[in-house]
């Protein structure tokens, strides 16, 4: 008889669900010096955004003309501003703002977008050609002057710059959703799933969202490091938040005009703070893009 | 390929009649109120209204759509308040210096994003590639207007390298004669050297600024490509036939890996057009990113419609073009399609 | 083989033609055109160079003042620190050359020599065309007009080629100033009336592209929103002959830029970078500044008094203690302006304005003249100023928010585009809000009737309705026409003090006119406008 060899005996047991997840997490950023460290620092943003307000030596908001504009010292690590703000309080308190932004912006398209895209690529015929004539009708702007757009004639409030950013990113996530879904409308466990009576819309919340959830989380990851960008470059043109708030878009924008005189501290230590969350995000999603499915690697 | 052709115009129009009403509801609900701009800041209320009739603005807004709908069937795009000149005519010149800057700025990134995504690829999971993916990242890290400010002020303030940030030409210089728009070719054209020069000279920085935002697609794209085609068969046997690493890399692989390259050129290209907005403004540019934000912010309709419209065409255009050059490249397009 | 050695040979050969062999930095002819030429740089540029047109902005006034002549104009003065400045009250000849003022006429003589500058004469005809087209075509000019009280055309009157009378509807000191202001310049009449057309009698479309004065320059060529390119009218009879033969005017939207250039020496003329730039280019020294006070002119915050709370005295007399006036000096102006409040009690009022108030920051006064308003608790309300001139506005609301937040009053700030700024203020609902305004015309009761008086005009941002304040300000007026002075000076003294016993608008501080040039260029001159005056500047 020949001896063979029965899963189960003498092999390790297999790790499932969200533990097989995590192992291969771990595998992927012991290999990847990188992804763990965009890891780490998006724990540290994390924290930063909870407790930063509270960690800061000084009031954010809190003018002080008589120190205006000195460069960085012991007693003002980051200088001071053009108001006699504390420079490094104010960076580290936008992190909270501008990870709402980011945060609000993502979980918005997402809900619009993939939701829409879902809806589009399973039930196909008029909710997918409604879906991609808006995205289409979408994609046909110049995005950012779209977002423009809409903030000047909503106004300049966080709400409608998270908004704005919401519906420029819209076509995106319905089209990758939109893909996806029409893939998976022929898998097994779909069928399987309507024959034992689910209703379509149990379906598509039920089966098909959570099986698309791996890509999305990848975008999203991106799109939150784009956020951040698109608000920055708002605060240029004079659309983005309102004085006296404190978020790295603005404090670089108006600190852009103080380079020339040499005050850089105003601008480089938001724009530092800033590109290192973009940059965050963006290898973040590289590395979850990894973690999930290796083979859309680029 | 011409079926092909006419089915994609055909799809695109009710894209653009959606575009057009968008805008036209997007202008309307813009706070400024053009009459009020219009009449000067002394103007009193029978004044404003006075040039709100006269400017049209009275009527219900289906009469006006109505007739600016009319008005673009004429190709009448209207007149701008900012400037005064109807907006046909700033398009017309406005259009080509854009399309000048982000060509080159492609042209940059392309020449350091084509090579890093190759090396990348030939040596994967290394130090090389890591190296280069962060490189890539860098760049499209930063808000554009933050790099460009950070550039002009190294290399023209500190420096002196570069030109002032005056916008295409330099004062003492008078533009070559319009055939195509872009100075780089009709001073060429026109037999002009030193106009040559001085417009490459103000050029580089902005082109510069604008390639950096736009290594990371295209640096990404190719490394993945490049990847997928150096697995393939023909380059194992290119290999075993003992070829010498150039000839794969370039001849072989490369050439085969162009196509979704080229697909991704041309959605950066769109991307670009549409986000220089912010570079023209940091560098003066006369281009219509910076006639956009002027309008947007005195609430100026037409040229927000006409820019919005003629990016709208330019999408549609591009994306045709890049399907029709796809078939030239790789004739299996042409046989699916 | 063949074709492509053939293809690079000629790449080759027309690449050597093409590329200069060796490029100096500064050519001849490139240095000796640099020094005939004056490049000024600005954030915005005209958007029509006819003062007359519909909807011309403040750069456009720039481009007529230089290439429009008016019939007369003002002498100059010399500051104790240097600079030239307008006389108010000393009149030059421009285009007129003998001006016989009677009682309820003036007679002008025009210069017999004096040409357009496509070479036709200037005639009494085209003065009269050009002034009745001021008072007609409406807005903005036939307002300014009507400020000094031109209005009707039966006003000018033509008596022969060289001879013009203009009378007077009524007494009114201003309307021999209204005759110097940017509007009443002098166009080309055949020429324009050419291109008029019956949809457009006064030829606006044609004048809005195109120059067709008398004046010293004219614009050869107006690309919007990029340059203007002047060259010098060298038949101009009107003044003395200018040293500048080409201006160049270009538009650099970022003050960084601007500064970077002027330090660099690539621009000559800036004037509006932000104070703090000013400041430091002034320590630096490399180039000339000149700082001037606006002529009539305040920035303040002003308080919507029909509705409240700011309807109550008590509200805005808090609200005048709570501001943080130095540090608004000190943060938005680097010191670069004169202060108007903070005058010491006992103070005598004087016959001028602006002039400083008595306020000045004590919150502890504040925080009483609120609670005894019945609003001890404080209250919200919006603080909204003009996007435009954020670089000012921005940080003068953020600290003025800050000091009112500690006497209880919260304010959210509220930015508003500039091209929209007009409208909403002029809708007079904002209840707090920060503006400047200035007068061409110098004198107090001027400023008064457009900001403080019951007519409410538009520049009554607060509405503002007082009898006691019209009668005050139209006795004044009436003083003026007869030349009755000390009738004048007990008005102007008594309206001034009821301005400030009312306080519906707090004055600032007085802004300062900056102009940054290179060391070479000489020839400024401040005007009532505050826009340059090419004609009498001059390099090296």
């Amino acid at each position: 008889m020949t001896n063979i060899a029965v899963v189960g005996e003498g092999t390790p047991p297999r790790d499932s669900g969200i533990f097989a997840v995590l192992r291969h997490a771990r595998y992927i950023l012991a290999e990847n010096g990188i992804t763990a460290f965009a890891f780490g620092l998006f724990l540290l943003i994390v924290v930063a955004a909870l407790l930063g307000p509270h960690m800061v030596p000084y009031d954010p908001l809190a003018s002080d003309t008589a120190a205006a504009l000195k460069p960085p010292s012991l007693a003002h690590w980051g200088g001071t501003d053009q108001l006699g703000r504390d420079v490094f309080s104010r960076v580290v308190v936008a992190t909270r703002l501008d990870f709402f932004i980011a945060l609000a912006s993502v979980a918005l398209v997402f809900v619009m977008g993939g939701l829409a895209g879902v809806a589009a690529g399973f039930f196909g015929g008029w909710t997918d050609r409604v879906v991609s004539r808006i995205a289409d009708t979408i994609m046909a702007f110049p995005l950012f002057v779209l977002a423009m757009g809409i903030v000047a004639a909503l106004g300049n409030t966080v709400q409608n710059i998270v908004l704005a950013t919401a519906i420029v990113n819209f076509p995106l996530y319905a089209r990758i959703a939109r893909t996806e879904s029409n893939v998976l409308r022929e898998a097994g466990f779909v069928h399987a799933a309507r024959l034992c009576g689910n209703g379509e819309l149990r379906i598509l919340l039920g089966q098909v969202l959570p099986n698309i959830m791996p890509i999305m989380v990848v975008q999203m990851s991106l799109t939150m490091g784009y956020a951040i960008l698109n608000a920055a470059g708002l605060s240029f043109i004079g659309l983005g938040v309102r004085p006296p708030t404190a978020e790295w878009g603005i404090m670089v924008a108006e600190g852009a005009a103080f380079m020339v005189s040499g005050e850089w501290w105003i601008a480089f230590f938001p724009g530092v703070a800033l590109m290192i969350a973009v940059f965050c995000f963006n290898l973040l999603g590289d590395g979850l893009r990894d973690i999930v499915d290796p083979r859309r690697r680029t | 390929m011409l079926t092909m052709v006419g089915k994609r115009l055909l799809a695109a129009v009710p894209s653009l009649i959606g575009v057009i009403i968008v805008t036209f509801l997007l202008t309307r609900a813009l706070p400024g109120d053009p009459a009020a701009y219009f009449a000067g800041p002394a103007a009193t209320k029978e004044a404003i209204e006075q040039i709100r009739v006269q400017l049209g603005l009275d009527k219900p807004l289906y009469v006006q759509f109505a007739r600016y709908v009319a008005d673009l069937g004429r190709g009448n795009l209207g007149t701008s308040l900012t400037t005064g000149q109807p907006v046909a005519e700033e398009l017309k010149t406005r259009l080509p210096a854009s399309a000048e800057l982000t060509l080159l700025g492609l042209i940059v990134s392309i020449a350091i994003a084509v090579p890093l995504g190759i090396v990348a690829a030939t040596r994967p999971n290394s130090i090389v590639d890591h190296c280069c993916r962060v490189i890539s990242t860098a760049g499209v890290s930063l808000p554009v207007f933050f790099t460009g400010l950070i550039l002009v002020y190294a290399f023209y303030y500190l420096l002196g390298w570069a030109p002032a940030p005056l916008g295409r030409l330099d004062v003492f210089f008078s533009p070559p004669p319009q055939v195509t728009g872009f100075y780089l070719i009709d001073s060429l054209i026109a037999g002009n050297g030193e106009l040559f020069v001085a417009a490459l000279k103000q050029l580089i920085l902005p082109a510069l600024t604008l390639g950096i935002f736009s290594l990371a697609p295209i640096a990404r794209m190719t490394r993945a490509s490049m990847l997928a085609a150096l697995a393939s068969d023909f380059v194992r046997t290119a290999r075993a036939s003992g070829l010498t690493p150039f000839t794969i890399v370039v001849t072989y692989a490369f050439r085969n890996a162009m196509l979704p390259v080229i697909t991704t050129l041309g959605m950066v290209f769109s991307f670009l057009l549409g986000a220089n907005v912010l570079v023209e403004k940091v560098f003066a540019w006369p281009g219509i990113g910076s006639f956009a934000v002027e309008a947007l912010i005195a609430s100026d309709f037409a040229p927000l419609q006409g820019f919005v419209l003629t990016m709208a065409v330019m999408y549609v255009g591009l994306n045709l073009l890049i399907d029709i050059l796809y078939g030239v490249i790789d004739p299996r397009v042409r046989i699916e399609s | 083989m063949k074709r492509r050695e053939f293809l690079k040979g000629v790449t080759a050969v027309t690449a050597g033609n093409v590329l200069p062999a060796a490029p100096a930095v500064w050519s001849p002819a490139k240095a000796q055109s640099r020094q005939e030429t004056l490049l000024i740089v600005s954030e915005s540029g005209p958007n029509n160079v006819d003062i007359h047109g519909v909807g011309t902005n403040v750069p456009g006034y720039e481009v007529s003042w230089n290439c429009y002549d008016r019939l007369i104009s003002h002498e100059m003065k010399t500051l104790p620190n240097g600079v030239q400045y307008y006389e108010r009250d000393k009149f030059k000849m421009e285009l007129a050359d003998d001006m016989n003022v009677g009682d309820m006429s003036v007679t002008f003589k025009l210069k017999k020599n004096a040409t357009f500058q496509d070479g036709t004469p200037v005639t009494a005809k085209d003065v009269k065309w050009s002034l009745d087209r001021a008072v007609t075509v409406g807005g903005f000019p036939t307002f300014q007009m009507g400020a000094g009280s031109l209005t009707k055309p039966e006003q000018f009157v033509v008596l022969d080629d060289h001879t013009m009378r203009i009378d007077f509807l009524r007494k009114d000191r201003l309307t021999l100033p209204d005759l110097a202001v940017v509007v009443p310049c002098v166009l080309n009449s055949e020429l324009v009336k050419k291109h008029a057309t019956d949809k457009d009698p006064w030829g606006l479309e044609y004048t809005k592209q195109n120059t067709a004065g008398s004046g010293a320059y004219r614009v050869v060529s107006w690309n919007a929103g990029n340059e203007v390119v002047f060259e010098r009218h060298d038949k101009w009879v009107s003044g003395p002959m200018p040293k500048i033969k080409r201006v160049i005017w270009r538009i650099v939207p970022s003050a960084g830029n601007r500064r970077a250039l002027l330090e660099r020496g690539d621009a000559d003329v800036s004037y509006d970078l932000p104070s703090k730039d000013f400041v430091e280019l002034k320590n630096i020294g490399k180039l000339t500044i000149v700082s001037t006070p606006y002529s009539n002119g305040i920035q303040y915050i002003g308080m919507n008094v029909k509705q409240p709370p700011f309807d109550s005295l008590k509200v805005r007399q808090a609200v005048a203690y709570a501001i943080p006036y130095q540090k608004i000096m000190d943060a938005a102006l680097f010191g670069l302006a004169k202060p108007l409040f903070g005058a010491p009690p006992g103070t005598p009022t004087e016959v001028a304005w602006p002039q400083p108030h008595g306020y000045s920051t004590d919150l502890g006064k504040a925080k009483k003249l609120l609670a005894e308003a019945g609003y001890a608790d404080g209250f919200e309300t919006t603080l909204s100023f003009d996007l435009g001139f954020a670089g000012v506005n921005e940080p003068i609301c953020v600290l003025t928010q800050e000091s009112l937040a500690q006497i209880g009053i919260k304010c959210t700030i509220n930015k508003i585009p500039g091209a929209t700024w007009r409208t909403e203020l002029n809708k007079k609902v904002l209840p707090l809000y920060t503006n400047v305004f200035s007068g061409w015309l110098d004198y107090p009761e001027y400023f008064f009737i457009w900001c403080y008086h019951g007519k409410n005009s538009i520049f009554n941002t607060m509405s503002y309705q007082s009898k006691e304040m019209d009668e005050l300000i139209d006795a004044a007026v009436a003083a003026a026409a007869v030349a009755d002075k000390p009738a004048y000076e007990k008005s102007v003294k008594a309206f001034v003090d009821l301005a400030f016993a009312d306080m519906p608008r707090i004055p600032l501080y007085q802004p300062y006119v900056n102009v940054a040039m290179q060391k070479n260029v000489s020839g400024y001159q401040y005007w009532f406008h505050r826009r340059l005056d090419y004609r009498a500047m001059a390099k090296g």
